[in-house]
């Protein structure tokens, strides 16, 4: 697992992808982490990024559950999860595996649905891996 | 695997605190956490389960200041030191950047020490990471046993059994009362920040 390095290129290439494409459309919070749960880029709405959200420990944590997740999937004879979702009372979280390392956790209400999260968490997934992994 | 922001200046390192069960891993991140100022240390993160063993991992994330103009910002974590739980341990270990070694002195757990490092070479050489080539330090904690009646182990049986082929750094620590704790967060800082700033030639330190 080689080292991270990110400019200011790659995170506004990658700021600007997020946001027309999943801020734009309603989504609260993106998040995108690499495996060893540091955080690489947090773009969300003005309101949403004005409450409080601890994103050092959700990146650990959902690193952490990803991988987790990738040990119960060979478990059952799966090579992996590519994507894992919790549904809340007034929020939803999703996770979804960006190339080899990293991961895009994206945090929605109800008002956006969760089939068009996933099309476009699809759609991203390799511009991402392209800004980062090369 | 360290974190280099060029765009806001920071560089994020994953130190893990490493051992056999109930030696003081945890322990050592309490201590910091209560010994730190708020403004230099972030929400310590421990994720609940019953009873006072990690099942999976704490997390302490640090601001040691700046170097060459670069904010260096540390995430401690702990693996569960149970041998079962073998998976967690390579999970957490995933990106490391440095690793502390805690130790316990009790004799009946000599064994168990050595058992430890050795399942932490295996699982660093299931990342392709090499433990001699790593910054790692060594903790003899809970020196305050040998004070008590409870057969211990010396600092030199330790260091025989543990630190003979390493030959690296090694601090007597008494991790409930802060005694050798800073002074082995120092060292396998130094380290680390010098093996990832040395690495991508942020500096020559």
């Amino acid at each position: 697992m080689a080292d991270f390095v990110i400019t200011a290129q790659s995170q506004e290439k990658a700021g600007n992808l997020i946001v027309n494409s999943l801020i734009n459309a309603g989504v609260r919070n993106v998040l995108l982490i690499d495996s060893a749960g540091n955080v690489l880029t947090n773009c969300g709405h003005e309101e949403a990024m004005n409450i409080d959200i601890d994103a050092v420990s959700l990146a650990a944590l959902a690193a952490a559950s990803l991988a987790a997740t990738s040990q119960i999937a060979q478990l059952i004879g799966e090579d992996d999860f590519s994507l894992l979702f919790h549904k809340g009372k007034n929020g939803n979280i999703h996770f979804g595996r960006i190339g080899q390392e990293l991961i895009l956790i994206t945090i929605f209400g109800d008002d956006v649905s969760l089939g068009l999260i996933r099309c476009r968490v699809a759609e991203l997934s390799d511009s991402l891996a392209e800004i980062f992994e090369g | 695997m360290a974190l280099i922001d060029l765009s806001k200046k920071e560089v994020h390192c994953k130190i893990v605190f490493y051992g056999p069960g109930r030696c003081g891993k945890t322990t050592n991140l309490l201590y910091i956490h209560k010994a730190m100022d708020e403004k230099d240390r972030g929400k310590m993160l421990t994720i609940d389960t019953k009873g006072d063993r990690t099942l999976f991992f704490d997390l302490l994330p640090l601001n040691l200041g700046k170097i060459s103009g670069f904010d260096i910002r540390i995430q401690l974590y702990t693996v569960p030191g149970q041998v079962m739980y073998e998976a967690t341990r390579q999970l957490v270990l995933k990106g490391v950047d440095g690793l502390v070694f805690v130790a316990d002195p009790l004799k009946v757990r000599q064994e168990r020490n050595i058992e430890s490092l050795e399942d932490l070479r295996r699982n660093l050489a299931k990342h392709n990471l090499d433990m001699d080539k790593m910054p790692l330090v060594l903790q003899y904690n809970k020196r305050d046993l040998c004070d008590t009646p409870v057969p211990t182990l010396t600092v030199e049986e330790l260091e025989h059994d543990l630190n003979s082929t390493l030959k690296t750094a090694s601090y007597e620590a008494i991790a409930t009362t802060g005694v050798g704790v800073f002074d082995t967060l120092k060292e396998i800082s130094k380290r680390t920040v010098r093996y990832v700033a040395e690495k991508h030639l942020l500096v020559k330190m």
